[in-house]
């Protein structure tokens, strides 16, 4: 299983999928520059499910951003199944995201005119996959979902839960490697988002997948193997699941 | 990706409608403007398409076709001198004043033919013989002289009127393209011309030319001009002219030339505000897609794809109504209104011009848009 952080890449990727050492990260210039990650390590290992949780400013969606390539660090390294994030240009990250990364937001960013089934095809269309291949495979993911009934509905005809249910089809119909999920259950009622996040942990515990998870949702904290917590733009401690943080 | 493109752009039923209906009025007002800046271009130049003739040539300070500047009565032998010249023949043209049998005047202009020949007569008639031009009193008189002459109940063939108090018959009735004055054309013979006209020293207001076999008219009006130090020009270039000097000397290029960039700014700012306003409405869902893994090439892409689809949408409503307008509006010669190929394709490129821009703007905030906002609640 997962290990605490080390100050070195362990190489055997074969264990870990996601690798950061020494992350730094500034907003502002000059004087008025901010750092929000101060040296973050940090590691995820295959079939691990993480959550990454501390109070607002502490860092995690820098993290998470960072990880996922979409924000540049300062200093430090990231590596995804081996390959150094900051390493690669900026079309080859937009090319590792769209085949290796799965994203879930906090407010599900579905795109408004388009049904459920034709927003969970959108990755798969991004890589050229014909329209009709691409409908029937969005239509079984959300049929394993429990979306079947849904598949024409607008994202406005949908409840929150049915709405980050699409967003989760989304984000695995590409069958990604690691899913990054930005409060998931922020905008969901207890019951919905239980079983939103039970979802995820099913993913994350396949093998060679992982799932990121930032939240401040207490309530969640059971499904995560181990619960990050940040603080001032460190990792504070690391706690693994059941445990109480001591 | 095309496919969510078009999804997201018809979806979008409200910004779709106004995108549609600035690119469709930017259209039509292109098209329907510079439809009728053309007819009006046509009608100015109809002096000279009514009277069919390669060369015309005239005094050399001559700036437009309704100008007369009679030359002498020699200049028709001085122009059959030039080498290449088949044949030169004489021409009246000139404003005159007819009385109606009920007492009323109109004003006519009047075209005078070769006799013999009959060369510079209307390509249709419609009535009657244009050769019973040369029988005693005769003139063939336009659709337009019918209607401003007192109507075909009360002008037809056989039907006398005078001209400076000369008795004239109509003998023919023919088709000609309207004038930029409006004045009704009256053909007759070049010398029932001179004895219906007020005295003058001079009459002779063009003379027609033809090249011989081999010999282009432009090189022919060229020898003209060279050998006699008269203006010889060819038709083609006789109307260009005068389209030059009716657009230097009046406002009417200016006023039409400024509904056509007006039509041009109203698309551009409607299109490129909405276009705008569309894209910043969805940043969060087009930085969900760039993070997903969606390039800024492949979204520029889809951009560009939503604009040049409307744009052609746009396109075809426009140019539709603006000829249904040609259609209904300009029936029966009423309004000049001349759409041409060269315009559509104009306006056609004007569109993909204010589609690009329209584009651009929202592009260059797609290319800075930073995936990471899509954290951020």
């Amino acid at each position: 299983m997962s290990q605490n952080p080390v100050s070195t890449f362990d190489n055997d990727s074969a264990h870990w999928l996601v690798q950061a050492r020494g992350v730094t990260k500034s907003f502002g210039e000059g004087a008025i520059r901010i750092p929000v990650l101060k040296g973050v390590d940090l590691d995820v290992a295959r079939g691990e499910v993480l959550l990454l949780v501390g109070p607002s400013g502490s860092g995690k969606t820098t993290l998470l951003s960072v990880i996922a390539g979409i924000l540049e660090s300062d200093e430090g390294e990231v590596r995804i199944l081996g390959e150094s994030i900051p390493e690669l240009s900026a079309s080859d990250k937009t090319k590792f995201r769209r085949d290796h990364l799965g994203f879930i937001f906090q407010q599900y960013h579905l795109l408004p005119t388009l049904t459920a089934v034709e927003n969970a095809a959108v990755p798969l269309l991004i890589r050229g996959v014909s329209k009709h291949d691409a409908l029937a495979q969005a239509e079984a993911v959300l049929g394993n979902m429990g979306m079947g009934e849904r598949l024409a509905a607008l994202p406005t005809r949908l409840s929150g839960g049915e709405q980050q249910r699409v967003a989760i089809a989304r984000a695995l119909v590409g069958n990604p490697k690691l899913l990054l999920c930005d409060e998931p259950t922020a905008s969901l009622d207890g019951e919905t988002g239980h079983r939103i996040v039970q979802q995820l942990h099913d993913v994350g515990k396949q093998p060679d997948r992982a799932v990121i998870i930032v939240t401040h949702d207490t309530r969640i904290f059971e499904f995560g193997d181990r619960i990050v917590h940040m603080e001032d733009g460190r990792v504070d401690q690391i706690q693994h699941g059941q445990e109480e943080p001591g | 990706m095309n496919y969510v493109a078009l999804k997201m752009l018809f979806g979008d039923r409200a910004k779709y409608l106004m995108l549609l209906a600035g690119l469709t009025f930017s259209t039509m007002l292109i098209v329907q403007q510079g439809s009728i800046f053309w007819g009006l271009m046509t009608w100015s130049q109809s002096g000279i398409t009514n009277v069919n003739a390669p060369v015309w040539v005239a005094d050399s300070n001559i700036n437009q076709v309704e100008e007369i500047k009679p030359l002498a009565d020699t200049a028709v032998t001085v122009v059959r001198s030039v080498p290449g010249v088949e044949w030169a023949l004489p021409l009246y043209k000139g404003v005159q004043r007819a009385r109606l049998r009920d007492g009323n005047y109109e004003q006519i202009a009047l075209v005078g033919i070769d006799s013999s020949t009959l060369i510079g007569r209307p390509h249709t008639v419609l009535e009657g013989k244009i050769e019973d031009l040369r029988s005693p009193e005769a003139v063939a008189i336009d659709q337009l002289g019918i209607e401003r002459l007192g109507g075909p109940e009360n002008i037809y063939l056989g039907t006398t009127f005078e001209i400076n108090d000369h008795r004239v018959r109509v003998v023919a009735i023919v088709k000609t393209q309207k004038s930029f004055q409006n004045f009704p054309f009256v053909y007759t013979t070049y010398e029932r011309a001179l004895s219906v006209t007020p005295e003058e020293r001079r009459k002779l207001s063009y003379v027609l030319a033809n090249p011989v076999s081999g010999v282009s008219p432009e090189e022919l009006a060229r020898r003209i001009h060279e050998q006699t130090g008269l203006g010889a020009f060819t038709e083609e270039q006789f109307g260009w002219k005068t389209v030059q000097w009716i657009l230097q000397n009046t406002g009417i290029g200016v006023n039409f030339g400024t509904t056509v960039l007006l039509g041009f700014i109203v698309g551009m700012a409607i299109s490129g505000q909405t276009f705008y306003l569309f894209t910043v409405e969805n940043l969060p869902q087009f930085g969900a897609l760039k993070a997903i893994g969606a390039s800024t090439g492949m979204l520029a892409r889809m951009i560009l794809l939503q604009s040049f689809t409307v744009g052609f949408i746009g396109y075809g409503i426009g140019v539709g109504l603006a000829t249904l307008f040609g259609l209904t509006a300009g029936s029966g010669g009423r309004l000049p209104f001349k759409e041409t190929w060269p315009l559509l394709v104009g306006v056609a490129v004007a569109l993909l011009l204010i589609c690009s821009i329209s584009s651009v703007i929202s592009i260059r905030k797609l290319a800075k848009l930073e995936p990471a906002i899509v954290f951020r609640g």
